[in-house]
This record gives C-alpha cells, sequence and structure tokens, in this order.
C-alpha cells in the first residue's frame, strides 16, 4: 500500500474517532462527577437521527447539531433525576433508557430511512493543512473534529487546572467534603450529567450528518459505537487524555481491519470490525486484575524481590475508579 | 469569636439526638466537649458547623444570631470544622486540596496559595509537602493540612471531633501546640473527645453530654471523679473479668510477617490457648487489622508459619479456617458482617449447617425466633439486618456463631455500642472462653482491652511488642506505649526495619 | 424502609406507572403520525396479539405466535433472574443466546445423517445449547471473578464477538452451498425439527422447556438453601465470605446455571422457530428478558406474566408496518417506556416513603 494510501486512512481514522471522541468526553465528565449515565449507545442513536431529520426538514446544520445535543441532554437529565432524585439504581435506569432510546430512534427515524440530508462541509484550516503530513492528518477535516481536538484538551484542562474542576473531582471521589467545601453536590451532579449528555448527544449529529452522513434505521451501523464510549471511559481511568487516546485507538483498529480484509477473503468484514471489542476486554483485563484478590494472594507467596517488582507494574497499570462512583449522596 | 449554643434539639427519626443543648464560649478559650460514644456530641458539632440543620434552637455569634446554610456557608461566618477522618481527597495532591473550594475566579493562583500554605505551616511547625498526593500523608498530617486550610479561609472558631484519633505522639504534642496558639491568637476551639486526660491537658473548660444533654460544665483545674461521674451517670466499675483457666493452644504464630506497600511488621511469634483472650492494642493503622487478618487466612501473610489446632495453615484461605472452627467478626456490621437486606430468620438459616435442599420456612422462624430470645434482639424473624440498630447487629452477629466454635477473631467488639450492650457482648464472649473458645481481637478501647485480655500486643510505628500480660498494664501505661513511650523496652526484638506510621484507614 | 404496600399505593403507583407509560408511548405515536390517534395504534397492537385485524375474531395461529415469542423470553429471564439474585448484571445475556444457538446448530449439523434417532439428535442438540450458554456465561463470570473486569463490559464484549463468530461461521465454515448469505445456514431436514401444533409454528416441546426453565428458577430462588446463598452472595459479598461462604464460586454458579437457561433460549429459536442458525438469531429477547426482570423487581413471582405481555406487544406489533406503515420497533418503545415509567413512580414512592417516615420522626 502506498504512503499516500495510508496518510488518507489515517486522516480518516481521525475523522471517525470524532463521535467517539465526543462520547467518551461526556461521559467521562459525568462519571469523574459520580454519575454512571449507561444509555449512552441509544443516546447516540436518537441524536443521530433527530439531528439528521432536523437538519433535513429545516436544511439547518446548526439545528440539526442543536436538536442532538438537546436531546443527549434530555436523556441525560432523566438518567439523573431518576437517580439523584428518585434514588433508583443508575445501571437500571441507564440501561433502560439505552433500550428505550434505541427503539424510538429507529421508530422515529423510519420515514426518514435512506433519505439524501446535508452533510458538513470539509474546511481545511488554511496554512495548516498544508503542513506536509500532518496537514492532511489533522486540518484537513470538517469543523467537528477541529471541534473535538479542541474539546479534548478543555475538558481536561477543566477538569485539572480550574477551580471549579477541582471540586468536580472531588466530586466523584468524596462526595462529602466536597460539600463542606461548598459544593452542592445533588446540583453539580445534575450539571455535569447533563453537560456529559449533551456531549454525547454531539456524537450523534456527528454521525449522520458528517462521518456516516444519513439515516439508515437498524443498519446504519452506530448500535454498539455508546458502549465502546462507555468501556474507554474506564480505559482513559477517567482522563480525558488517555479516553481521547482510546477512542483514536478504536478507531486505528477498525481502519486497520479493513486495511487487512483484502488479504483474508472468506472471512466478512463484520469479523474483522469486531476486533477492538476483545481487545477492549483484555485492556479491562490488565487494568483490573491487580485488583483481585487472588492476585493479592499469589503476590503474599512470592519471594520478595518478584513480589515487589511484579506490585509496581501492577500499581502502575491499575485503574481506580473514582470512590464515590454510582453511589448516592445525602448531605444530612 | 464567641460562640452562643441557645436551646439546640436535633431528631434523628426517632432518637432525640440533642436535647435543648444551651452553651456559651468565651472567644480564646479552649472548650472540651466531652461525652461517650452516642452523647451527642457530634451532632452537636454538625449543626454548629453547618452540616446538619437543627430542629430547633438558636446559634449566636459574637452575640448576633445566625444560621448556616451549609458548611461552606458556616465557614464563611467563621466556623470551620475538623473531622475525624479529615474531609479531603485522597488521590489529589496536598496543594490541590489546599485550593479546592477556595473562593476565587475560574484559575486558582496556585503560586499563591502554595506561599499561603507555606507560611502557615511553618507558623505550627507543620511539614507539609504541597507536591506530595493525601493518599500517602498520615492522618495527623491530613489533620495539619486541614487546619492550614481553614485558617487560610479564615475561620475564627475551630470544632476539631475526636482529633488524636489515629495520630502518633508526637504528632499530638504538636497538634496540642498549636491549638494553645490558635486560642492565645484569640480563636475559639472546641476540642471534641472522650478522652479525660485530654481535657486535663489541654482545655480551659469543659461541657458534658450524655444521652443528648448537657449535664454539667467544669473548669480547669478539673475533678476527674466528677467528670467521669457526669459522662456515665454513675461510676461503673466494670472490673476485670474473672480469669478462664487455660487449654492447649488453639492458634501458634511462628515469626509471622505482614506488609503492604508501606508497612512491614515482622517477627510475631505468640501461641493462643483454649479459653484465652489476646488483644492487639495500636492507633488505628498500625497493621492490627492486617496482622488479624493475615492470622486467620483473609491475607496472606509475607512471612512465618501458622497452625490452628495443631494443623500448619500457612497461607490457606480463610475457608479452611472457618471449616476447622473459627469465625472472623469484621467491625463494620453492615459493609461486611450482615446482609442488609436479608431477614433475622434467613441470617439463622444460613449459619445453620444445612438441613437437606430445600427451606422450611417454619423451621427458619422457630430458629429465629430462638436465636432472637437468647440473644435479646430488638427485631422480628421478618426484620431486615439494615432495619436493626448497631447493638441488635452485633448480637445478631453473636447469635450466628456456631456452638463449636474454637477460635473467634474480632475487631473492635463493641464499638458504637452503649455500655450496657457492650457488657453483655463480653458476658456472652467470656461464655465461650469458659467453653475453651479463644479470642484474639483488636480495639482502641483501653478499658476493653485491659479488662477483658489476657495477654495485650501492642502496635507502634510499624512494630510490635511482645505478648504483655494484661495484669501487668494499666490505662496509663498501655495508653503511653500506644503512643511510643516506653515502646523500645518492650518491643519485640525480631524487628529488623523500623518503618514509618501506617496510612490512614 | 418498609417495603410493604397498601392496595391504595399499589393503585396508584402501579397504575400511575401504566398511566405514565401510556401517556409517554402516545405522544410518541402522535409525533410520529399526529393523523392516526394513539389508541387506534394501541388497539392494534393489542388485537394484532390474539386475531388477524383483516379476518376478526380470535386467531390461533396468532396466540400460538406469541406463545412462540414468550418461550425465549421466558427461559432468558428465568436465567437472568437467577443472575440478578447473584447481584450480578448479565448483559451478556445477547451472546449467551447466540452461543447456546450455534452449539445447538453445531450438534444438529455434526449428528444430522448419522442414522442416529432424530429425538436423541434433538435432545443432545437441545442440551448443547444449554451449554453453549452456560460457558459463554462462565467466561464472563472468570473475567470477573478472577480477572476484576466488570460483567456489564465483559458481558458487552462477548456480545459482539458471539455476533461475529455467528456471522463468521454463516459465511465461512458454515455457509450454504454456493454462497453465503444474511439468510443463515442451510435449513435442517424436517424431521430434526421439534413437531409444532396443528399449522401453528408453536412447538409443545418448547414451550415446556420454557415453563420448566423458569419452574426452575423459581424454585432454585424461593426455595433452596441454594438460592438462599445466592441472596446472600448478591447482597454482601464481603459478609458471605465471612461466613464461610465462597462468594466467587456462588457468582460463577449463578452465571453458570442463568446463562444455561438462557443458552436454552437459543437451542429453542434453533430447533422449534428458525431450524437454521440466522445472524439475528437472539431477536432482542435477552435484552427484553433484562427488562422483565426489571419490571418485576427482579422477583421471579409475576415474570411469566409479565413476558407473556412482552410477547403479545411483540407479535401484536408486526402488523404496524401493514396496516398504518407505522414501524414495529414501537413495540420495544412501549415496553422500554413501561419499564422506566416503573423506575420512574418506584423511585417517587420510596421518595414520597422517605419523607413521610422524616416527617413523623420529628
Amino acid at each position: 500500500m502506498s504512503w499516500d494510501l495510508i496518510l488518507t486512512g489515517l486522516a480518516g481514522v481521525v475523522a471517525m474517532a470524532t463521535p467517539v471522541v465526543f462520547a467518551t468526553l461526556g461521559e467521562t465528565l459525568t462519571e469523574r462527577a459520580g454519575v454512571i449515565n449507561l444509555s449512552v449507545n441509544g443516546t447516540i442513536l436518537l441524536s443521530a437521527m433527530g439531528g439528521f431529520v432536523a437538519a433535513l426538514t429545516t436544511g439547518s446544520l446548526w439545528l440539526g447539531f442543536l436538536v442532538g445535543m438537546l436531546i443527549g441532554g434530555a436523556v441525560a437529565f432523566l438518567v439523573a433525576f431518576t437517580s439523584l432524585t428518585l434514588k433508583q439504581s443508575q445501571v437500571a435506569v441507564g440501561f433502560v433508557l439505552a433500550l428505550f432510546t434505541r427503539d424510538l430512534s429507529y421508530y422515529l427515524g423510519n420515514p426518514f430511512v435512506g433519505k439524501q440530508g446535508p452533510r458538513v462541509p470539509v474546511m481545511p484550516i488554511p496554512g495548516l493543512s498544508k503542513i506536509p503530513v500532518l496537514g492532511e492528518l489533522l486540518f484537513d477535516h470538517d469543523p467537528l473534529t477541529y471541534l473535538s481536538i479542541v474539546l479534548i484538551f478543555v475538558t481536561w484542562f477543566w477538569v485539572y487546572k480550574t477551580r471549579p474542576g477541582l471540586i468536580l473531582q472531588g466530586l466523584g471521589e468524596r462526595p462529602a467534603a466536597a460539600y463542606a467545601r461548598g459544593a452542592n453536590v445533588r446540583l453539580q451532579r445534575f450539571i455535569y450529567t447533563v453537560l456529559g449528555g449533551m456531549l454525547v448527544g454531539l456524537a450523534g449529529p456527528t454521525y449522520s450528518l458528517s462521518v456516516k452522513a444519513g439515516w439508515k434505521g437498524t443498519i446504519s451501523g452506530l448500535d454498539g459505537i455508546g458502549w465502546i464510549a462507555l468501556a474507554l471511559t474506564i480505559f482513559g481511568a477517567w482522563n480525558p487524555l488517555r479516553g481521547a487516546a482510546g477512542a483514536y485507538m478504536f478507531a486505528l483498529l477498525q481502519w486497520l481491519s479493513l486495511v487487512v480484509q483484502p488479504y483474508l477473503p472468506g472471512v466478512p468484514t463484520q469479523v474483522l470490525q469486531v476486533a477492538p471489542f476483545p481487545l477492549m476486554i483484555l485492556t479491562l483485563l490488565l487494568v483490573n486484575i491487580g485488583n483481585t484478590e487472588w492476585m493479592k494472594r499469589t503476590l503474599a507467596g512470592l519471594p520478595p524481590d518478584a513480589r515487589h517488582f511484579i506490585s509496581r507494574i501492577l500499581r502502575a497499570l491499575q485503574v481506580t475508579p473514582p470512590a464515590g462512583l454510582g453511589r448516592a449522596f445525602e448531605e444530612e | 469569636m464567641q460562640v452562643e449554643l441557645r436551646d439546640i434539639h436535633k431528631f434523628f427519626g426517632p432518637v432525640h439526638a440533642n436535647r435543648g443543648i444551651t452553651l456559651t464560649i468565651p472567644a480564646g478559650t479552649i472548650q472540651g466537649l466531652l461525652g461517650e460514644n452516642g452523647a451527642g456530641k457530634s451532632t452537636l458539632m454538625k449543626i454548629l458547623s453547618g452540616f446538619i440543620r437543627p430542629d430547633r434552637g438558636e446559634i449566636r455569634l459574637d452575640g448576633r444570631p445566625v444560621s448556616f446554610r451549609s458548611p461552606a456557608d458556616a465557614l464563611r461566618q467563621g466556623i470551620g470544622m475538623l473531622h475525624q477522618d479529615p474531609l479531603d481527597f485522597p488521590p489529589m495532591r496536598v496543594l490541590d486540596n489546599f485550593v479546592a473550594g477556595s473562593p476565587g475566579g475560574l484559575l486558582p493562583d496556585k503560586e499563591d496559595a502554595r506561599q499561603a500554605l507555606l507560611s502557615i505551616s511553618q507558623q505550627f511547625g507543620f511539614s507539609l509537602d504541597p507536591d506530595a498526593y493525601v493518599d500517602t500523608l498520615t492522618v495527623g498530617e491530613r489533620q495539619q493540612l486541614e487546619i492550614v486550610r481553614l485558617l487560610w479561609l479564615g475561620a475564627r472558631v475551630l470544632i476539631f471531633d475526636e482529633p488524636t484519633t489515629g495520630i502518633s505522639a508526637q504528632q499530638r504534642e504538636k497538634l496540642f501546640a498549636a491549638l494553645r496558639r490558635l486560642a492565645d491568637e484569640g480563636r475559639t476551639i472546641i476540642f471534641v473527645t472522650h478522652k479525660l486526660e485530654e481535657v486535663q491537658a489541654l482545655c480551659h473548660r469543659v461541657a458534658v453530654l450524655r444521652s443528648g444533654e448537657l449535664v454539667g460544665e467544669a473548669q480547669a483545674p478539673y475533678d476527674l471523679d466528677r467528670l467521669v461521674e457526669m459522662m456515665f451517670g454513675k461510676v461503673i466499675t466494670v472490673g476485670r473479668a474473672e480469669p478462664v483457666p487455660l487449654g492447649e493452644p488453639v492458634l501458634e504464630l511462628r515469626d509471622l510477617a505482614v506488609e503492604d506497600h508501606r508497612l512491614h511488621i515482622r517477627g510475631v511469634t505468640l501461641d493462643i490457648r483454649a479459653g484465652e483472650v489476646i488483644g492487639l492494642a495500636g492507633m488505628e493503622g498500625s497493621g492490627q487489622r492486617r496482622l488479624l487478618r493475615a492470622a486467620a487466612g483473609l491475607i496472606r501473610p509475607t512471612g512465618g508459619t501458622v497452625r490452628f489446632l495443631g494443623q500448619d495453615m500457612t497461607g490457606r484461605p480463610y475457608l479452611d479456617f472457618h471449616k476447622a472452627g473459627a469465625t472472623y467478626i469484621p467491625a463494620d456490621r453492615m459493609t461486611e458482617g450482615l446482609f442488609p437486606d436479608l431477614t433475622i430468620a434467613e441470617h439463622v438459616a444460613l449459619a445453620r449447617e444445612q438441613t437437606g435442599f430445600l427451606l422450611n420456612a417454619e423451621q427458619m422462624r422457630a430458629w429465629a425466633q430462638e436465636a432472637i430470645e437468647n440473644f435479646s434482639i430488638r427485631g422480628r424473624p421478618e426484620t431486615p439486618a439494615r432495619a436493626l440498630s448497631g447493638g441488635n447487629q452485633q448480637r445478631l452477629l453473636l447469635a450466628l456463631m456456631r456452638p463449636d466454635l474454637r477460635l473467634i477473631f474480632m475487631e473492635h467488639p463493641t464499638r458504637g455500642l452503649d455500655l450496657e450492650s457492650a457488657l453483655w457482648i463480653w458476658r456472652k464472649l467470656k461464655d465461650r472462653c469458659r467453653k475453651g473458645t479463644a479470642i484474639f481481637f483488636m480495639s482502641s478501647d483501653l478499658e476493653e482491652l485491659l479488662n477483658y485480655s489476657d495477654r495485650v500486643l501492642v502496635f507502634f510505628g510499624g512494630r510490635v511488642s511482645r505478648p504483655l500480660p494484661a495484669e501487668e498494664l494499666d490505662v496509663e501505661r498501655l495508653g503511653q506505649l500506644i503512643g511510643g513511650y516506653g515502646f523500645d523496652r518492650v518491643a519485640n526484638d525480631a524487628i529488623t526495619e523500623p518503618q514509618t506510621e501506617g496510612k490512614a484507614a | 424502609m418498609n417495603d410493604h404496600m397498601t392496595w391504595r399505593e399499589t393503585v396508584l403507583y402501579r397504575g400511575g406507572a401504566v398511566l405514565l407509560a401510556l401517556a409517554l408511548t402516545s405522544f410518541i405515536i402522535w409525533i410520529s403520525s399526529p393523523e392516526t390517534p394513539p389508541w387506534e395504534v394501541l388497539g392494534l397492537i393489542f388485537r394484532g396479539a390474539f386475531s388477524t385485524p383483516s379476518q376478526g375474531g380470535i386467531s390461533w395461529s396468532k396466540v400460538a405466535d406469541v406463545l412462540v415469542a414468550w418461550i425465549p423470553m421466558l427461559l432468558a429471564a428465568a436465567g437472568l433472574l437467577i443472575t440478578f439474585a447473584a447481584g450480578l448484571w448479565n448483559i451478556g445475556v445477547e451472546g449467551q443466546i447466540v452461543m447456546g444457538a450455534v452449539f445447538t446448530t453445531w450438534v444438529l449439523r455434526a449428528l444430522q445423517g448419522s442414522g442416529y434417532p432424530p429425538a436423541l439428535i434433538l435432545t443432545l442438540g437441545i442440551v448443547a445449547g444449554a451449554v453453549g450458554g452456560a460457558l459463554w456465561a462462565l467466561l464472563v463470570g472468570l473475567l470477573r471473578t478472577y480477572g476484576g473486569v466488570n460483567e456489564i463490559f465483559g458481558g458487552l464484549g462477548m456480545n459482539f464477538v458471539a455476533t461475529t463468530i455467528v456471522l463468521w461461521l454463516i459465511f465461512g465454515p458454515w455457509k450454504r452451498p454456493g454462497i453465503g448469505s444474511m439468510s443463515g445456514t442451510e435449513p435442517f431436514p424436517p424431521e430434526l425439527h421439534l413437531p409444532t401444533l396443528g399449522n401453528t409454528r408453536l412447538s409443545p416441546v418448547a414451550l415446556a422447556i420454557g415453563l420448566g426453565g423458569m419452574a426452575v428458577a423459581y424454585l432454585l430462588l424461593k426455595g433452596t438453601y441454594f438460592g438462599l446463598r445466592l441472596k446472600a452472595v448478591g447482597n454482601n459479598p464481603r459478609a458471605a465470605r465471612l461466613m464461610g461462604m465462597q462468594p466467587g464460586r456462588y457468582m460463577l454458579l449463578a452465571f453458570g446455571l442463568g446463562g444455561a437457561l438462557v443458552g436454552l433460549a437459543g437451542a429453542v429459536q434453533v430447533t422449534a422457530v428458525y431450524h437454521r442458525l440466522i445472524p439475528a438469531i437472539s431477536s432482542g429477547y435477552g435484552w427484553l428478558g433484562l427488562l422483565v426482570c426489571m419490571l418485576v423487581n427482579y422477583d421471579p413471582t409475576w415474570a411469566p406474566l409479565v413476558s407473556l405481555f412482552f410477547a403479545a406487544i411483540n407479535i401484536g406489533s408486526i402488523q404496524l408496518p401493514i396496516v398504518l406503515s407505522l414501524d414495529s420497533s414501537l413495540a420495544g418503545v412501549i415496553q422500554g417506556a413501561l419499564v422506566f415509567s416503573f423506575l420512574f413512580t418506584e423511585g417517587l414512592r420510596r421518595t414520597v416513603m422517605r419523607r413521610r417516615a422524616r416527617a413523623a420522626a420529628s
């Protein structure tokens, strides 16, 4: 394969990863605040459909994205209200909404299947796009891709460098301490859940108006992306940079599977496209295995040098979730 | 700042936790607040610091009536509280902890904050590294961070809730010096404790709470007997339990070692004989819990051997200990001891030998009824465990122990229980000892350790003492050993590497 | 908290859940087709479950279709009730149905034409389905207990892997003579079909398997020591350990048993419904099983009835595209709306009770 083709492919990877980046960043913010929004998969579908229909009927791309984000925010609000105010299980509510919104998108989107809709134009950044290699890779995309790259750093900066970001970290870690420092825990959890949902809702129209333009109902190929985004959030250890890196890796793998396709005739495309999933499990295995009981026991039985060596590796790999994740918090 | 509390009432469900408390604390004093567990001290202080709102009553600062919407609101008005387990964010850095929650714009001025942190720390002789992660600090250092933070945010009244639990003796001295200094500067200090010696050493005046009521006040110098009487109603001398004749060794530890990534305990050698009670004493997080768990097979010791009933059990899992006749009763009853949503009847059925494949509802009820009567549990067979009070949960845990146990491991057997329940629990335990069961427990209650143990192991700074006969100790001496005074003379000689104090729980 | 409800509360909150779900779905129907009154759409679904609208009267073949859809849902719900009792979110349920179907197909393919009696081959095939589901679930269980991988993510990943295996088999080793296609593998000869009742699609044997599976789950959870221990492990694994149980082993057992029941759903789909392996063999029955479990609050008592109701919605909605040219995914919308409304009103009820308890105290 020629170098040019590879470069085009890699640029495609950056574009393909864009919606996954949005969703992963959104879920990272939500989970940092201590809430698990499990509805991501359906939210992406519903916002993809809703955004597409809005843009198709009004001809306004802006409106398409706005509708997508509103849908994402609304679903997240339901998750937040039912779990934070009514104290129902976050997993249950999120899961039900994941299924509900998925079927809703198929149902409501049915009349619009296969219609030709508007598409976000590619806007190379003048000057920057002429840089060899890097220009094509990063600066020859549509505005959404630029936005996603900017958002990665904004989110990271917000979480780690700003005053509200420090409280956000505490919100998921130790809500009581955040409360003692003046945070309105429930309100902030609401805000971050809805905000995160809106980012997830941005992922939908990014597919239907850009990356995989159009709405094709059940064969849109979007079912499953949301679950990936949830896994990437963990993989990224709730760090926006790591999560985004995971999203790019995921897109890269999907592309690679298409690239090697011609060399493996007889293997259906779907098989190779699924490669990231076992990889996701493997990654989760690596980051979690140090937390398990049997590993600790085995380690204790090893000679000291080996023990210290292995436990250092495991501690480096290990990912510990925000301590207050998924837990209710009562101010009184 | 002068603090006045007037007729404060607070209810938690049916519990009347504060019953009309009225107390005035002048500026510049160190006010002690004494009382047993559950006397209502923490509730009162949470009201004063804005964590909870009183159901009735008034708070005045310098004569002006105030009300607090939140802890942050209380702090804005000058009241800061330091919790027993410091309310900080362990995975974050010291400086980030310091800055989080401070007023200001979007971007904190970290240089400015760093200077403030260092200069306030210096005033009190604290050495805090702004770039260290909080989860690598000791409880004492985390307290220091909170003090510095609250002062930086302008606290003029500082509330300390049992601040000496879990910190080293040196850190305690440093803390006391800081408190005296703060009072000299005109700040008001409220010092919540149940330790008389601390009141004597530190407080200008003291108020005593009992069952939610303010039962008396006193000024230094104190009449200790009178304070004790106020705390407990009448002076109760529990006295040492009757000695139980000892039998064959049940548990034999040889050169046992445990470690986590910061704590190494080595060379514990100990025989526990049938009917014997061994207590583990020390500041929280000094390795007692780890040793106890290693001896029970819950974690694997990193060295040495464990023999149980003559069998080598080194490295074997807890299940094998359990099958052979040992059980482990954890301190945290709801997270490790009981099944919150299961009923008493279900608990009792689970604990008994299985009698076939199917459950018999009638039989389960009868068993539960029997346990409820024998162990005076206030509940019914169909009551879920989460609906029981702490004392009744502990009684249920005791009721679940098999009759033929040879060894009971226990963490804090009576933590959080009222005196009557505590006495009752130990009566039941001692009954078992008379039948040949050995008890291996840890506690932070010195009286409990001295009254019920035959021998005591003291943990200090990553080291262990040799087993000390309880009759050679008294509260004062044991307290000193836990604080490290004279520890070298009783220390276990097998220690090769003195280590730093353990991480906070 | 007291979980006992008075009959007035039952009517208020459960009735409220149904009304809320109705309002939600009516609104959605109104959006999609403002000219059709929502009750007409819902009525069509209801009638569609028991009759053919063009003919009227009760259509036994429709009723049979509802039962045919009921069977895999019963089995999925039964398996899930067991894993839920152990405190596990077995989201891998879809993959377990798929792998049940794969194992069944594998045995039938291997033994067809071997000369063994068809009844034996079918029995072996169905048992293999249970084994397939159990093994696939155990994989998730092992990842959870020995790898620390949360079962939600492990399960999700394994779902995708299972779907891929099916695609690979259909287009690869098991492809039809000539060219592989989405229509699935070569159908089995009629003697390897589970016999059906009259000219309906309902197989009494499959129905017996479905009801039997649910009965097993019910008895296990309600009346045995094993079920009680499972509940204990699910409620507090750390306490279970200190009481001398092995939580990890019980979780694996729950996965194995639950997975076996779920795998039977796949076996039934192959032997009684499709008579071959198709890519969409699970038809989303696993997800529906999860919804059923949530709607009955993880208690087996009402699970069969709720499953039946869900099956009726599924079958009834088949009429939608034919009569009103609406998409049949409205079924999923209604089911999701119901469960969400239930969670919502149940949350309201508990909030009200908490408030009341607090007010009563002071």
